[in-house]
């Protein structure tokens, strides 16, 4: 590993609070508000690790298992990112699909410990959330697909590294279609303003949120930070897609690489305030749009 | 001036897309005009250069396609007092899908067409997936309505195909096409007209019931 990829690895997990903070203080921004502080994330997290955690009666290990398998396979899902734009530090041929698989484990994890506390309501959003996920996965594999086409390379490293900047100029269009495809799944993924409102007090309406209902203390500050980790991943994966980062210095990669999780993010927030949340049924047609982008710009590269 | 045309073709498929994967009338109606607005700057950015010609065709374009059908079918929405969404026979993700389909045929049905004096390559698999997307709409949505935006995309699709020979089509020709969609629509908004007033309803299944 090279020390490059490290720097940008432990910038990413020492930055990925940061994100939902600035998405937040974005909308707050734009609705004239003057919102939480941007670091009112890293605040919850010191507040929740110095609790105690209690534990339902009727939850069994899986309960408990579930924050820690959803963290760890999410970190391990961005050992696969080359988060400094020319070499992840782990790749091989084909890991595109550990990587989706990865982020699968994680929501099966969550999932699992939602549905073990026996609460209906936090059942109803794990089906929400399994729902959503089957939309998503394909949609996601499309975009991955596109981006193998596009470039050439079977792994994640190699595709978004250095052969991405001239697959940009042979295939602009095929990529802003991914590079926009994956922001849908973005929003989707990480209970984002169109798919669900992560400001919502509501157990019937939630999603993400309803199904940690029962976890508390530093499980649930596990599940925030994991949370905050998914969303930066996506917002690399974006940011790696629209802005290859091969040929710039060692340092101005890393910098331009939080700088592009800080737009994306404030991206979110201006979604977030623009749109309101589409009605459940439609939240499937949103992401069949998604797979569809995807699909144009797979065969637009195969014309 | 190779990416603009190409820039504008990408957004016409976007917007069949949008006509395929909406719920409401409206977006349907405003897609439509979009594409319009399109196809007439398309006229303009692929003519080799501005002479009368093409002014006025995109013009003409703009000016039916863009603004006054799309303000008719609003207005039919309006008088008809019609209820604003569309009422699939086919799913919108399964007409998505669809459509999807239909560009990916287009694409392949392309390269096979051998056309003579080709500027742009991505106009006749464009073209050819608009025209498969305008009768996906006519068939697999319920309201009368819809089907005149299915058959408005049908026609956008076969403008495409006729911006291929811009050169050679005759000037009167075009306008004639134009005119001729114009009163089409026309006499397509009465039609709405009238199975509303008999049906209360724009549902066009229910023509089967009509007897001597």
């Amino acid at each position: 590993m090279s020390r490059n990829a490290l720097i940008s690895l432990i910038v990413l997990l020492v930055a990925a609070p940061l994100l939902p903070g600035i998405a937040l203080k974005t909308k707050s921004v734009l609705t004239g508000r003057r919102g939480a502080p941007v670091l009112q994330v890293y605040y919850d997290l010191w507040k929740l690790g110095w609790k105690r955690s209690v534990y339902s009666a009727t939850t069994t290990w899986i309960f408990r298992a579930g924050p820690a398998v959803m963290l760890v396979s999410l970190v391990a899902a961005a050992l696969f990112l080359p988060l400094d734009g020319r070499a992840a530090p782990a790749a091989f041929a084909g890991d595109l699909v550990a990587f989706a698989a990865l982020l699968a484990l994680g929501r099966f994890a969550l999932v699992l410990a939602g549905l073990d506390t026996g609460s209906s309501f936090e059942g109803m959003g794990a089906s929400r959330e399994v729902t959503f996920a089957t939309f998503a996965e394909p949609a996601l594999f499309l975009c991955l697909i596109a981006l193998v086409l596009a470039t050439g390379e079977l792994s994640l490293s190699g595709m978004l590294g250095a052969p991405l900047a001239a697959a940009w100029t042979r295939a602009p269009a095929s990529l802003s279609l991914v590079g926009i495809s994956l922001f849908v799944l973005l929003l989707v993924e990480n209970s984002r303003v169109p798919a669900d409102d992560p400001a919502t007090h509501l157990e019937l309406t939630m999603i993400h949120e309803v199904i940690v209902l029962d976890h508390g203390g530093p499980d649930l500050a596990v599940i925030l930070y994991s949370s905050a980790l998914k969303l930066a991943l996506f917002a690399a994966l974006v940011a790696s897609v629209f802005v290859p980062r091969a040929r710039l210095g060692a340092a101005a990669s890393v910098v331009a690489l939080l700088a592009a999780l800080i737009l994306v993010s404030a991206a979110v927030g201006v979604v977030e305030s623009a749109m309101a949340r589409l009605r459940l049924t439609r939240v499937p047609q949103l992401l069949a749009g998604a797979g569809a982008l995807a699909c144009f710009g797979i065969v637009l590269l195969l014309a | 001036m190779h990416t603009a045309p190409q820039v504008a073709l990408l957004f016409i498929v976007l917007m069949n897309f949008a006509v395929l994967g909406t719920s409401r009338l409206s977006t349907c109606i405003r897609a439509v005009a979009v594409q319009g607005l399109l196809l007439g700057v398309l006229a303009l950015l692929l003519a080799p250069r501005f002479s009368l010609h093409t002014g006025v065709l995109a013009l003409g374009t703009i000016v039916v396609k863009a603004v006054t059908l799309p303000w008719f079918l609003a207005w039919a929405i309006r008088e008809a007092a019609v209820r604003r969404e569309v009422e699939p026979l086919v799913g919108f993700n399964a007409s998505l899908l669809l459509g999807v389909l239909a560009v990916a045929l287009a694409f392949a049905i392309a390269a096979r067409l051998p056309l003579p004096g080709m500027q742009q390559e991505l106009l006749v698999p464009v073209s050819l997936a608009t025209v498969i997307t305008g009768f996906i709409v006519l068939t697999a949505r319920r309201k009368a309505l819809t089907q005149v935006v299915g058959y408005l995309v049908l026609e956008n699709g076969i403008y495409l195909f006729g911006l291929t020979q811009t050169e050679s089509m005759p000037f009167l020709l075009e306008l004639g096409v134009l005119l001729d969609l114009f009163v089409v629509v026309f006499i397509m908004g009465i039609v709405v007209f009238h199975i509303n007033r008999e049906f209360d309803s724009l549902d066009s299944a229910r023509l089967d019931e009509l007897t001597d």
